[in-house]
């Protein structure tokens, strides 16, 4: 209940200082919109269906891309963590390309694929694909190697070995690096369709920029934050749940 | 749940598989509802079920010294026999178990399994590692289930399999517990019935009972005991602890400290059951420590020189 109440307060005055500043009216609306403004925007996004399909869009590709990114990023990330060959010299370049922003492979993707949605989901792949190798490698060295003994010595072998033993025991050590990669996914996303006006999220946000509508910018960007907030807490929370009540492990909160 | 000792009835009826001709000491006579593999017997009586001829394991050590492990080791093992090696810690009596599982290649020499060379892991032969090794994200039942699972037997025979042998191991109730809700004996317990649901001629025991308080270390002496004589597989059981060697083994082959070799082997013909505070399994026990003594103490000794911790791995305690 505390805490409930410290969210209410401290959102409320978050709101409250929002609504003070709009309403002293230092800035033009058109530059500091109002949170009735923004409100009505949300509204009227809804009501004619743009925001909807919009949304339906963006997940879509951000589906695609992060499930493509999910399975070659532990393909690629058990690969340099079993083969020693392979952690010596793709690890270092791994984790120096973390260090690139996904966008910046936009105008090769451009080029290669052409301005079409594979386009963007190759920068949505480019965005999260480190994110989960890096975890799945990490995961698979931290893994009790007993497991896989045990799982070999069960007569797991090849795909099987991977599938029923190797994935499941490493799932507790890559959930923080795939909900690492889901975030970094999203933003490529997002960042990719403002460049390229193809329905999505982004587009909209670059509409409402084009038409000076700031209320609407700031509608989408909302969309944008809340989307993201739902998956981690419902998907990722939810996921890490059941890990901690299977395996009982006491939650690190 | 989550109390230590077990409670668990003592005559519990468990089922036997009428085809196996039961052990003196055992009850018998009750009809298993499930029909379970027996093991297959050698195929003549000069093939031992697990021979090792000349094993020798050395590898790298960090310094880039080679080390050898294990050093021409020779041992036959009977089918239906139960062997218990015993040594100090560091003779490599856990990776010579590794080896006949076939976790890890050996340097030099053979490993047959009725005459059969190993290549590689196989479900004739199970190993129950210490620290139980069974997976916490699937259940008691689907633990046991697992190496059915892999083999491709259909889902129903493997239901069935899994009830009779979580029965056999008086753990019917926790078919659908997670791991971690059971206490250390219940999860050797499990491993014990997972390894048995594969069906394996030889079940492979590495110290499986050192991490469990005594009352339920006893207790599964008692069970494992009753297993090996109802279902008829052979045992290579490791321990460091020599009394448990001899409440358990046919046989106790002794290794030396680093490397490993047979030093003696020593036939048991105390009568079954035995009892760990028995004084005649006290005073074999008394031999085979005189014997084991300076494997001890060349063990802790080079334990004390490397500034390794030393974990006091003596075998005294009973």
């Amino acid at each position: 209940m505390k805490r409930a109440a410290r969210y209410i307060i401290f959102y409320a005055a978050l709101f409250g200082l929002w609504t003070l500043l709009a309403e002293l009216k230092i800035w033009p609306p058109y530059l500091f919109p109002t949170p009735w403004g923004v409100g009505e925007s949300l509204y009227a996004g809804f009501q004619d269906h743009s925001y909807w399909i919009a949304i339906r869009v963006s997940m879509q590709r951000v589906l695609i891309g992060y499930a493509i990114s999910v399975v070659l990023g532990m393909i690629l990330g058990l690969g340099v963590a079993s083969n020693k060959f392979l952690e010596e010299t793709m690890g270092g370049l791994l984790v120096s390309l973390q260090s690139l922003p996904s966008i910046c492979w936009w105008p090769l993707a451009l080029l290669w694929f052409g301005l079409n949605q594979n386009a963007i989901l190759f920068v949505v792949i480019m965005g999260s694909l480190l994110s989960v190798t890096l975890a799945m490698e990490d995961g698979r060295k931290q893994m009790p190697k007993i497991f896989g003994q045990a799982g070999r010595n069960l007569g797991a072998k090849g795909f099987k070995l991977f599938w029923y033993v190797l994935l499941p025991a490493s799932l507790p050590f890559i959930v923080s690096g795939l909900k690492q990669g889901w975030a970094f996914a999203w933003r490529s996303l997002i960042t990719a369709e403002m460049l390229y006006l193809s329905l999505g999220l982004g587009q909209v946000l670059m509409m409402g920029r084009d038409l000076n509508d700031m209320s609407a910018v700031i509608a989408v960007m909302i969309l944008i934050i809340a989307i993201g907030y739902v998956v981690d807490g419902v998907v990722f929370k939810g996921m890490e749940h059941h890990l901690q009540n299977k395996w009982g492990l006491t939650s690190a909160t | 749940m989550s109390t230590n000792v077990q409670k668990f009835p003592r005559h519990f009826p468990i089922p036997v598989d009428p085809r196996f001709p039961a052990r003196s000491g055992s009850p018998s006579g009750k009809v298993g509802p499930v029909s379970v593999g027996r093991p297959v017997r050698a195929p003549s009586p000069e093939v031992s079920k697990v021979g090792l001829s000349e094993i020798c394991l050395s590898y790298r050590t960090q310094r880039g010294e080679r080390l050898l492990a294990l050093d021409n080791i020779n041992l036959q093992v009977q089918a239906g026999e139960f062997v218990c090696i015993v040594g100090p810690s560091g003779c490599g009596k856990s990776t010579l178990l590794h080896l006949i599982a076939g976790l890890q290649p050996q340097t030099s020499g053979q490993i047959l399994i009725d005459g059969k060379p190993v290549q590689g892991p196989g479900t004739d032969r199970i190993l129950i590692f210490q620290e139980h090794g069974l997976f916490p994200w699937l259940t008691v039942g689907q633990n046991v289930e697992f190496g059915m699972k892999m083999k491709g037997i259909p889902k129903a025979e493997r239901e069935e399999k899994t009830r009779y042998y979580l029965r056999l191991v008086h753990l019917a109730k926790f078919e659908k517990s997670y791991i971690h809700q059971l206490s250390g004996g219940m999860r050797q317990r499990v491993a014990i019935a997972r390894a048995l649901a594969t069906e394996p001629d030889v079940l492979l025991m590495d110290e499986p009972f050192a991490a469990l308080d005594a009352q339920t270390r006893d207790l599964l002496h008692d069970e494992l005991e009753r297993i090996w004589s109802e279902t008829g597989r052979t045992i290579i059981f490791v321990t460091h602890n020599v009394r448990e060697a001899i409440r358990l083994g046919d046989r106790v082959v002794l290794l030396t400290f680093r490397p490993g070799r047979v030093k003696s082997q020593f036939p048991v013909e105390l009568p079954r059951p035995r009892h760990l505070e028995d004084p005649n399994v006290a005073r074999v026990a008394r031999e085979i420590l005189d014997e084991l003594r300076d494997e001890i103490n060349r063990s802790l000794e080079a334990e004390y020189n490397e500034g390794v911790k030393p974990h006091v791995k003596t075998g005294v305690e009973a």
